[in-house]
């Protein structure tokens, strides 16, 4: 096995950072007492002007007064690693996110589907770089060695366990990832200040005196650093469902700020699908204000995931929406997860590029009609001419098909409710043919239809009262 | 010295004509054949294309609602949608009346109506015909200008699709980017301008409307038929009603 560790080493920045839209403004995290507020983390370019971590508020805004602040949000880094987990996890059948800021998976078995590991290690950069997540590489026979190997040297990799030995021998024991014993401090500090500064130098000591004074954790971390002890990890499980939610820090009263980062919840969503190897057709956009919250319900008729589709299609759905407060954060919430099935296209298809398949076309007609503005016709039984159709839902074939009952010749235009035919000397093509029925559901209809061709040359399909001819009622026109 | 001016000219006319840059008179257009079949012989012997021009808007021009227009469309229609092509109707002035468009062999499954108000519907109208998804689109643009029309041509030609815009009568006098106009006028449709030929001066009458006077001669006298099945109904809903009795 051969397992890969990227390092996280800002995931609490990045969590900030990828939600604004310009990350070279100089940025920096707040934590702390609200009488004693230090500087957590801070991004490049205040770095730059001098910011440092742990500086005290004012000094940094004496430094720089446009400084962006953002608070610390421990919360928002744990998502974010889940959410690269889930995003690893399509990488890799065996991922791990137990320690904090990293992710390890495996990489051997990967290979054969994204090929050899240079390949392999570009491709999960530039997703990396994509998501808009600072990162650190490594790979290794273990997944400690990757993770220490990962904090030492960016894109350091080793595949035979000799070298991996080799290597870590030369690893400084600080930057070993040693485990802390109760109340005793580092380990890897207390045995820097002892002399032994590498990792070689460590593992040439005797065991039961290193056992005796550290314990048996670092023993065991030593063993499982070199591949020597089974280190069994906690394997990501994909939820089976999402939830993602971004807080905008300020408050939002217009649609085109709110598209930033539904972009980025969409994206996010679009990574999580393809993982799952699945599709979403149900999901619901919830904008929080201060108390409450508005729903923006997005529905397809198919499974989806696309990202470019889903964001076309929720924006579409958003612009509808009015949005009656201010927003201050957005969520995603997607329960119904459905398998997704690809549509199949044929190899030699000639159809022009920007070419759209219908169920994509509908759901873009919808989502700025309205649901229930694409839909089909269907005969129905009934004798009564407006009851004599129906709405046939997208995806139920079989009304369209059931043929109509025989009768006399229809009208391809039915006016919804009839109206008075405006028409002086209308002259009788045909008729009448008498109607009675309804008698059963309180909608009697007893009427006589005539076919009645008017001045202008049109043939329009009328009734009269039964036995009577004159004030006709057109119903339809035979177009 | 006029000799020599010839000289120069030949040229640049010979150059010109290889450019077919220029339309010559009495010659025979390039695109003969090549459309979509209309359903109607008569029609499609006049059409320069044998029928509807394909990646092209074509314009109806109506004196009022009901006077053909939909018996005129019906045969391709029904043959798009029997070979499984999609047939979009965006905003229509009425319902399509379902037994009367399966009776001319529309099959429904792939006709699909969308509801837009005005300006929804243009732009319906626009994505179903630059989608490709559908084989023909109906669309009833009203207060379409030069401008709107154009991009529903353009959105036809990039479609490989086939429009259908039914509009005024009184639209006939202003020009148009649609390939093929054919007004309604006295009974008759007149061809008003189509690209890649002469404008016919013939006109095409429908013979068969969907109303024909041979299926009116076959009309039932004031109908009772359904009456027997009704006294059936009632027969057994008075016997229910006695079951109840005790």
């Amino acid at each position: 096995m051969l397992w890969a560790c990227i390092h996280l080493p800002q995931l609490a920045l990045d969590a900030v950072l990828r939600r604004t839209p310009d990350p070279d403004r100089p940025l920096a995290l707040v934590s702390g007492p609200a009488h004693l507020r230090r500087l957590h983390e801070v991004n490049g370019s205040a770095a730059r002007a001098g910011l440092k971590p742990g500086m005290r508020l004012s000094a940094a805004h004496a430094l720089l007064p446009d400084v962006i602040l953002a608070e610390h949000d421990p919360a928002a880094e744990s998502r974010c690693q889940r959410l690269l987990a889930a995003w690893a996890y399509r990488h890799s059948s065996q991922v791990s996110a137990q320690w904090p800021g990293a992710i390890v998976l495996e990489a051997r078995a990967s290979f054969r589907l994204f090929g050899p590991w240079p390949r392999f290690e570009a491709r999960l950069r530039e997703e990396l770089d994509g998501l808009g997540f600072t990162h650190r590489i490594a790979l290794a026979p273990t997944p400690r060695a990757a993770r220490v190997f990962a904090g030492l040297r960016d894109g350091f990799a080793v595949t035979s366990a000799a070298a991996m030995h080799e290597a870590l021998a030369r690893v400084p024991v600080r930057r070993a990832a040693l485990p802390d014993r109760d109340g005793a401090g580092d380990a890897g500090e207390r045995l820097h200040r002892m002399g032994v500064r590498t990792l070689g130098a460590l593992r040439a000591l005797p065991r039961d005196g290193l056992r005796r004074r550290f314990g048996r954790e670092l023993l065991d971390h030593l063993d499982r650093l070199h591949g020597e002890l089974d280190d069994p990890l906690d394997c990501y499980l994909p939820p089976d469902h999402f939830d993602a939610r971004i807080e905008l820090g300020y408050e939002v009263e217009s649609h085109q700020a709110l598209l930033f980062p539904l972009r980025r919840l969409v994206g996010d969503l679009a990574a999580y699908l393809s993982v799952r190897d699945g599709g979403v057709q149900r999901f619901v956009l919830r904008l929080e204000h201060e108390q409450d919250h508005t729903d923006v319900a997005v529905g397809l008729l198919a499974a989806e995931r696309a990202p470019a589709t889903l964001f076309e299609l929720t924006r579409s759905r958003l612009e509808q929406a009015a949005i009656p407060k201010p927003v201050v954060a957005v969520r995603l919430l997607a329960r119904e997860l459905p398998p997704f099935v690809p549509p199949s296209r044929d190899l030699f298809d000639s159809r022009p590029v920007q070419a759209l398949p219908w169920p994509q076309l509908r759901e873009r007609l919808r989502a700025r009609l309205g649901d229930a503005a694409v839909w089909r016709i269907a005969p129905a039984d009934d004798p009564r001419p407006e009851r004599a159709w129906r709405r046939a839902d997208a995806g139920d074939d079989a009304p369209c098909v059931q043929p109509a009952p025989r009768r006399p010749p229809r009208p391809a235009w039915l006016l919804e409710k009839p109206v008075p035919l405006r028409d002086r000397h209308p002259s009788i093509v045909a008729g009448p043919e008498r109607l009675e029925s309804g008698w059963w559901d309180g909608d009697d209809a007893r009427r006589d239809y005539y076919v009645i061709e008017t001045a202008q040359g049109q043939r329009a399909w009328a009734f009269a009262p039964v036995g009577e001819q004159g004030s006709w009622m057109l119903h339809g026109w035979f177009a | 010295m006029a000799a020599v001016d010839a000289a120069a000219a030949a040229p640049s006319l010979d150059a010109l004509l290889s450019a077919q840059t220029v339309w010559r008179a009495g010659r025979a257009p390039a695109t003969a054949a090549g459309g979509e079949p209309t359903g109607h012989a008569a029609l499609d012997a006049l059409l320069p294309q044998g029928g509807w021009p394909r990646r092209a808007l074509t314009e109806l021009l109506l004196p009022a609602d009901g006077v053909g227009e939909l018996s005129l469309l019906l045969p391709t229609l029904a043959r798009m949608t029997q070979a499984d092509r999609m047939v979009a109707v965006v905003a229509p002035p009425y319902l399509p009346y379902a037994p009367a468009w399966q009776a001319a062999g529309v099959d429904l499954r792939y006709l699909e109506i969308i509801d837009a108000d005005a300006r929804g519907a243009l732009w319906a109208f626009e994505q179903c015909l630059r989608s490709a998804a559908c084989g023909a689109v109906l669309g009833w643009p009203l207060h379409a200008d030069a401008r709107a029309l154009r991009r529903l041509q353009v959105a036809a030609d990039s479609g490989d699709c086939l429009g259908f815009a039914f509009r005024d009568r009184k639209h006939a006098a202003n020009p148009s980017p649609a390939a093929l106009r054919l007004e309604h006028a006295e009974g008759a449709w007149h061809v008003r301008k189509c690209r890649g030929g002469n404008v016919p001066a013939r006109t095409f009458h429908l013979s068969e409307r969907t109303v024909g006077a041979t299926e009116v001669a076959t009309f039932p006298a004031p109908s009772r038929s359904r009456l027997p099945s009704l006294l059936r109904h009632r027969e057994v809903a008075v016997a229910v009603a006695c079951a109840g009795v005790p």
